[in-house]
């Protein structure tokens, strides 16, 4: 029964590794919105941040999954959900820069621009890679927190760990060790980037410290 | 306006499920509120063996994802002999989910209290747990609300879990209104509608309660 609730590891992997990377991605430009001087830019960002997480992520995943094939754009499961969870990550990691970035003094805005540095060098080599240490523990946690929600794709019939799961407590009758095996299956699948990112975090905020 | 005649006209299908949403939610902080609290002492206190045994209900409850633990319970528990009804399986389950998030918060909020605190209950010969009791958990609870607020938000969005196990709430409701009228988009944008303004009302109403209490720190 392990190796068939298992088998779904590799799945859950690619739905939260997708959709985190996307969803990073496409935080960028929201993040940059929300900060922007033009203000209706700035409304449009911020309506699309605070919509997308008041909706609860399996509406998110029905709506696309079984409402968009209505106007023929028919997507398979696991397209949907990583279309799904890459929207709900894009408003997610927008609102992490958004800290990470509000956590850099003034000052060093100030300063990259009395360097006479432009917009895309001051970005590049100034904040950023203050923004980043601040940002890494945060984002880890939001990994963590993305890879139980990609549990919510078994809804839809992609075959990951849940889905699994259900099968092998149907196939058996043994729900509570099926579902047993899963939930310690993602605990033993977050315990790793938790370690990592307070690892990274010890040493960054130790480089902070001495800054 | 099709568009608007259809949802007002699915709406009394649909609001009966939202009660049932709203229902489920508040029975969850009913019961999760206290037991995040209860955990979070156990956490906190001298006794080993009950701080192992919360550190193991709190990890799992968070490091699971709460459609697993729907599913454990709702397959489990009949296993163990114990039959109950979808709805009291689902609230069973969520409570779980609530109380370890609320346990951290409660947590945080204990640490939170300074430690000044602590010494000026001793030296008022407020000593363990009467000193605990009336100095150091009042403030500890008003630190945590904000937190825990936003925490309530948010079971109310994982209450649409409970869909999956056949509780008649929100999402079930327009599941079975989409697969009837076929017009799951509608339906489903109607069910974000719904969702997404109680979310936005309470996480205001959340912020609006935070200013006001903060005047007094």
């Amino acid at each position: 029964m392990f190796a068939q609730i298992a088998s779904g590891a590799g799945m859950t992997v690619v739905i939260t590794g997708a959709s985190l990377l996307i969803g990073a991605l496409l935080g960028l430009p929201l993040v940059a919105a929300r900060r922007s001087a033009w203000s209706p830019l700035r409304a449009l960002a911020t309506g699309y941040i605070d919509i997308v997480r008041a909706i609860p992520p399996i509406t998110w995943l029905f709506l696309i999954y079984f409402g968009l094939p209505q106007y023929a754009l028919r997507l398979d499961s696991v397209s949907a959900s990583i279309v799904g969870f890459s929207v709900i990550a894009s408003a997610y990691m927008a609102e992490t820069y958004r800290s990470g970035l509000l956590s850099i003094p003034r000052g060093q805005w100030e300063a990259a621009t009395a360097l006479g540095l432009k917009f895309l060098p001051k970005a590049r080599y100034v904040i950023t890679p203050q923004a980043f240490k601040v940002t890494l523990p945060a984002v880890a946690a939001y990994a963590i927190s993305l890879l139980k929600d990609s549990a919510l794709a078994s809804t839809i019939g992609v075959h990951e760990i849940t889905y699994q799961a259900g099968l092998a407590s149907r196939a058996t009758h043994q729900g509570l060790l099926a579902f047993s095996i899963a939930g310690l299956l993602y605990i033993a699948m977050s315990v790793p980037l938790a370690v990592v990112a307070r690892r990274v975090d010890r040493v960054l905020r130790r480089k902070l410290e001495v800054a | 306006m099709t568009f608007v005649d259809q949802w007002i006209s699915w709406l009394p299908a649909l609001t009966p499920g939202l009660g049932v949403s709203l229902t489920l939610t508040g029975l969850c902080l009913l019961f999760g509120m206290p037991l995040g609290l209860v955990l979070a002492l156990m956490l906190e206190g001298p006794v080993k063996m009950l701080r192992a045994a919360a550190l193991i209900v709190v990890e799992v409850g968070r490091g699971a994802p709460a459609l697993v633990l729907l599913y454990l319970l709702y397959f489990g528990l009949p296993e163990g002999g114990v039959t109950l009804s979808a709805f009291a399986t689902g609230v069973i389950s969520l409570s779980w989910t609530t109380g370890a998030y609320a346990s951290e918060l409660f947590r945080s909020g204990l640490a939170a209290v300074p430690a000044g605190q602590r010494e000026a209950a001793l030296t008022s010969g407020l000593r363990g747990w009467s000193g605990f009791r009336y100095i150091i958990l009042p403030q500890a609870v008003r630190i945590s609300t904000p937190p825990l607020a936003s925490l309530a938000v948010t079971i109310f969005q994982t209450s649409s879990l409970a869909f999956v196990i056949a509780v008649p709430e929100l999402m079930s409701k327009a599941y079975a209104l989409g697969s009837i009228t076929f017009e799951y988009l509608s339906v489903f944008a109607l069910t974000s509608v719904l969702y997404g303004s109680i979310t936005l009302l309470a996480l205001a109403f959340v912020r609006l309660a935070e200013q006001r209490l903060s005047r007094h720190l």
